[in-house]
């Protein structure tokens, strides 16, 4: 499906540096830097309120950063400014695809014709192939009974499934979740991390806000951990989630694993 | 009171005559006219733009704030002081147009207001334009939240039609007008033209039922 480097330390992918963003007077990015390899996986974690929908909004140009940069390997690279306008940061877009955490799927097509729509309206690919390319997805990700059903006849599950096959169709070099499970309920939470911990093996390159740490501790080759705008940690996961060296970071991920 | 039945009855089809060929078409042209109107008076009034959006303001303003009658009179009577004479069909499409283009344009911008926010931003991180994403997902889902309001101002639209009369259109009520202008039986033929009125609007409503519990099937819940 992508081409797979090996999981790990390939060639960087992308680069943030120094992404600021500020609502009002409120700072909510101050200066963050992140890269990620190709192939690789990068879990982005960190208490409600740090940021991190706003870093990955900011990656796919759904939000304007106030300065910074976010360049892909071979392009596009953008420069943000004052002046950066919507049409400027749309360029992001040919790259990366991004996973809602309510879905957001479209409710008056159906899960084929979501699939279908970026492909055929965007890529002005032909219809044929990209219905057989999204009904490969649908079936790989078990939703092949689905094609003409639509959004609303569907579990929070397979909508979530739907949302990424969407993002999938695209073939982004980059993939990006936020909270893809937060909206589910908890017997619905396993089909989609069983989808995206796949596609991980395939060798997408992903970064993925969660709060499911056990996953991101199983999937994720880095894992960034933010507060108030700053990355605080970063590292293995087995040292930033079992061991982590910064004292936020302890509180943080010991308050998830103990919640009472 | 004597009611002359031969008279009702002589006088139906004339009426509904008037009906199918002055009201209906005379409201359907206005209407598809006054939606597009409508449709680009409602995204000029959500235009970042602050002039764009004071034009569109102004024109629904301007629109909802002065009756009906008179600006039809204003076109028809009015215009050709300046030189532009118009006759009664031109004249009433253009006033209707206008008075649908003012109404329904708030119905049309309150629609699109109403599709979700996440729905722009799916569209555009599956790579489409501001404008693709309008055309393909926020104006189909816009146009199934303004179904109902719209109907009602089309049903209101062929009511109102009644008024091109006074601008000598040959439609429904001008019928009943002149029948009335040699048979001196104003209330028979005044309250048949009213029963004609009902029954067109009892058709248009059973269909606006119709279309909303298909257009239904669609909609999230
Ligand atoms: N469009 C916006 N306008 C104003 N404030 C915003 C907006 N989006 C996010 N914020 C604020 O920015 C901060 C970070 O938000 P967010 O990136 O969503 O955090 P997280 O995803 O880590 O919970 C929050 O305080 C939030 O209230
Ligand atoms: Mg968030």
């Amino acid at each position: 499906m992508s081409p797979t480097d090996s999981a790990g330390q390939g060639p960087a992918l992308l680069t943030a540096s120094n992404l600021q963003k500020s609502f009002g007077d409120h700072q909510v990015l101050k200066s963050i830097d992140l890269q990620i390899g190709k192939g690789q996986v990068l879990a982005l974690i960190g208490p409600s309120g740090s940021g991190k929908t706003t870093v990955l909004r900011c990656l796919n140009g759904l939000e304007i950063p106030d300065g910074g940069s976010v360049c892909f390997d071979t392009g596009p690279s953008v420069e943000f400014t004052a002046g950066t306008t919507q049409k400027q940061a749309q360029v992001l877009r040919t790259r990366s695809a991004m996973v809602f955490q309510n879905y957001n799927l479209f409710p008056h097509m159906t899960v084929l014709e979501n699939v279908i729509e970026g492909p055929i309206q965007v890529q002005r690919r032909k219809r044929s192939e990209a219905v057989a390319e999204a009904t490969a997805l649908l079936a790989r990700v078990g939703l092949e009974q689905k094609h003409d059903q639509y959004p609303h006849q569907l579990s929070g599950g397979q909508q979530q499934r739907v949302g990424i096959v969407r993002a999938l169709a695209l073939k982004p070099s980059l993939l990006l979740f936020d909270e893809p499970t937060s909206a589910l309920d908890p017997e619905l939470v396993g089909d989609v991390l069983k989808v995206i911990k796949e596609l991980a093996d395939e060798g997408w390159t992903m970064m993925l806000v969660t709060h499911e740490l056990a996953f991101a501790r199983e999937v994720a080759d880095e894992v960034v951990f933010m507060d108030e705008g700053v990355v605080i940690e970063r590292g293995h996961p087995e040292v930033v989630l079992r061991n982590p060296q910064n004292e936020r970071t302890k509180q943080f991920v010991h308050r998830l694993l103990n919640p009472f | 009171m004597d009611i002359d039945w031969q008279l009702f009855s002589d006088s139906l089809w004339p009426i509904v005559r008037g009906g199918l060929l002055g009201t209906i078409p005379l409201a359907l042209a206005s209407f598809t006219i006054g939606l597009a109107i409508a449709l680009v008076m409602a995204l000029m009034r959500l235009s970042a733009n602050r002039f764009v959006s004071f034009l569109a303001r102004a024109y629904i303003s301007v629109i909802r704030g002065t009756p009906l009658l008179v600006q039809l009179f204003v076109i028809f009577y009015g215009l050709p002081t300046l030189g532009v004479t118009l006759s009664p069909w031109p004249s009433a499409i253009i006033a209707f147009s206008l008075n649908v283009g003012g109404y329904a344009a708030e119905v049309i911008r309150a629609a699109i207001l109403s599709v979700p926010k996440g729905q722009w931003e799916a569209g555009y991180t599956i790579g489409m334009s501001r404008l693709t994403t309008l055309r393909r997902l926020i104006l189909p889902q816009a146009a199934r939240v303004s179904v109902p309001p719209l109907s009602n101002t089309f049903i209101s639209l062929v009511k109102d039609t009644s008024l091109a009369s006074l601008i000598l259109v040959t439609e429904l009520f001008r019928k009943a007008m002149e029948i009335t202008a040699y048979s001196y039986e104003f209330l028979l033929i005044y309250v048949e033209a009213a029963l004609v009125y009902w029954v067109f609007c009892l058709v248009l409503s059973a269909g606006q039922t119709r279309l909303e519990r298909r257009l239904d099937r669609y909609v999230a819940h």
